[in-house]
């Protein structure tokens, strides 16, 4: 049998525009529509659409109330103590008024705010620069607004690090499983339900994602004594709403533009 | 054929070569891997089902649990309904291992026969480890 070359074209497009729909078709049906229905939040899980806290400084009086919370956190989040302030790891921690609101030119505030610490962790900010920096997609904005990492696919590279202006990322310099010089183990308790991470990995606050899927409070609310209070920012009949209506707040840094969802009361309501 | 006595000679020891991974292990026997269930939570289940039949977890089950990590990080869909219509908590570490309390006769037979290194450890705590 002889072909010329305008049959051999039509016999060969032909062909390959059936077998492009065939392939296509048989996949289409495979992939059909079940996955969705799959996952489910949960019956128990909170929801919001958009996260948020107070953090009333005025219940926060002594060292304890600091130390009780930032316990709280770090224990069952497994998060390592390395011992020293430049490979610390800090999901929640306490600082000072001048490293907290840096951009604040008070020279005079009422009572001792000014001297006293702040409590301090992941503002879940509205337009996070860590997301829009990560090449990787390792760390990313949730519906609810929380900014969460997935640690599978953080490959270190520390950009959001460098793109957050509150300090609340901290790399694993160091094997977080590993010991000390003195053979203390860098994690004092391990808790078997939830995971470590792995050396190389930059770890954060997660708002307790996997507290919020069981129905709880994320750990430091519930270990605050009303000193942080947890809510959704868009209801406004929600828990936050009602005390940012009612106090004077302040949030870390609001100039940059990055719409931090942590809202401190810091007194002098009397006056404002 | 020019120069056939060096080409017919360099094919056979080519083909020697090739062939030797496979003639070196003919006589030996390979035992097949068999992932054991005999742990004291399966052994009091009524019904032994995992979470989808057997034949999809041996062949799949890489691919369900990337699926699982994507849907609860960055979903938080903490619930996968299976086989069945069954639901469950969607964790590695409090789910699959719960059941599957032996890492060492489960997961590591065959990953250890196919030579695949899965990181799963490095952070997710394996059963044995929650006695410490």
């Amino acid at each position: 049998m002889s072909m010329d070359r305008r049959q051999f074209l039509k016999i060969a497009g032909i062909s390959t525009i059936l077998g492009i729909g065939a392939a296509t078709a048989v996949n289409g049906l495979r992939n059909g529509g079940a996955e969705a229905s799959e996952f489910e939040p949960g019956p128990e899980a909170l929801k919001a659409k958009r996260w948020g806290f107070v953090v009333d400084m005025s219940k926060f009086k002594t060292d304890e109330d600091f130390a009780r919370v930032i316990h709280a956190c770090h224990s069952i989040h497994n998060v390592p103590d390395y011992g020293n302030p430049k490979d610390e790891i800090k999901w929640i921690w306490k600082d000072t008024y001048e490293h907290t609101f840096a951009d604040q030119e008070e020279r005079y505030m009422a009572g001792d705010r000014k001297e006293k610490p702040f409590m301090v962790f992941c503002n879940h900010c509205d337009q996070p620069p860590c997301v829009r920096v990560c090449p990787t997609k390792a760390t990313f904005k949730r519906k609810d607004g929380i900014v969460m990492m997935d640690m599978h696919r953080c490959i270190g590279c520390r950009f959001c690090m460098a793109a957050c202006p509150y300090g609340s990322r901290s790399f694993n310099f160091r094997d977080p499983r590993g010991k000390d010089d003195n053979g203390r183990p860098f994690i004092k308790e391990l808790n078997p339900e939830f995971p470590t991470r792995t050396m190389g990995v930059v770890e954060k606050c997660t708002l307790c994602y996997e507290r919020l899927a069981k129905g709880l409070k994320p750990a430091c609310v519930e270990q605050s004594g009303g000193g942080i209070v947890f809510g959704d920012l868009e209801d406004p009949n929600s828990e936050v709403r009602q005390l940012l209506g009612k106090n004077y707040t302040i949030r870390r840094r609001p100039e940059l533009g990055t719409q931090p969802s942590i809202y401190y009361i810091v007194g002098g309501n009397e006056n404002a | 054929m020019y120069d056939s006595g060096k080409i017919i000679a360099g094919l056979l020891v080519f083909v020697a070569i090739i062939a030797f991974p496979f003639v070196y292990s003919m006589g030996t026997d390979i035992v097949k891997p068999e992932p054991k269930i005999d742990t004291p939570v399966i052994q009091q289940m009524a019904v032994k089902q995992c979470v989808e039949p057997k034949t999809f977890m041996r062949r799949e089950h890489m691919q369900l649990l990337n699926q699982w990590r994507d849907e609860a990080v960055r979903d938080g869909n903490r619930v996968y309904v299976g086989f069945e219509g069954k639901k469950y908590n969607i964790s590695l570490q409090n789910t699959c291992m719960h059941c599957h309390s032996n890492k060492k006769e489960f997961c590591d037979t065959c990953h250890n026969f196919m030579a695949v290194h899965p990181y799963c450890w490095n952070c997710h705590f394996v059963p044995k480890e929650n006695k410490l």
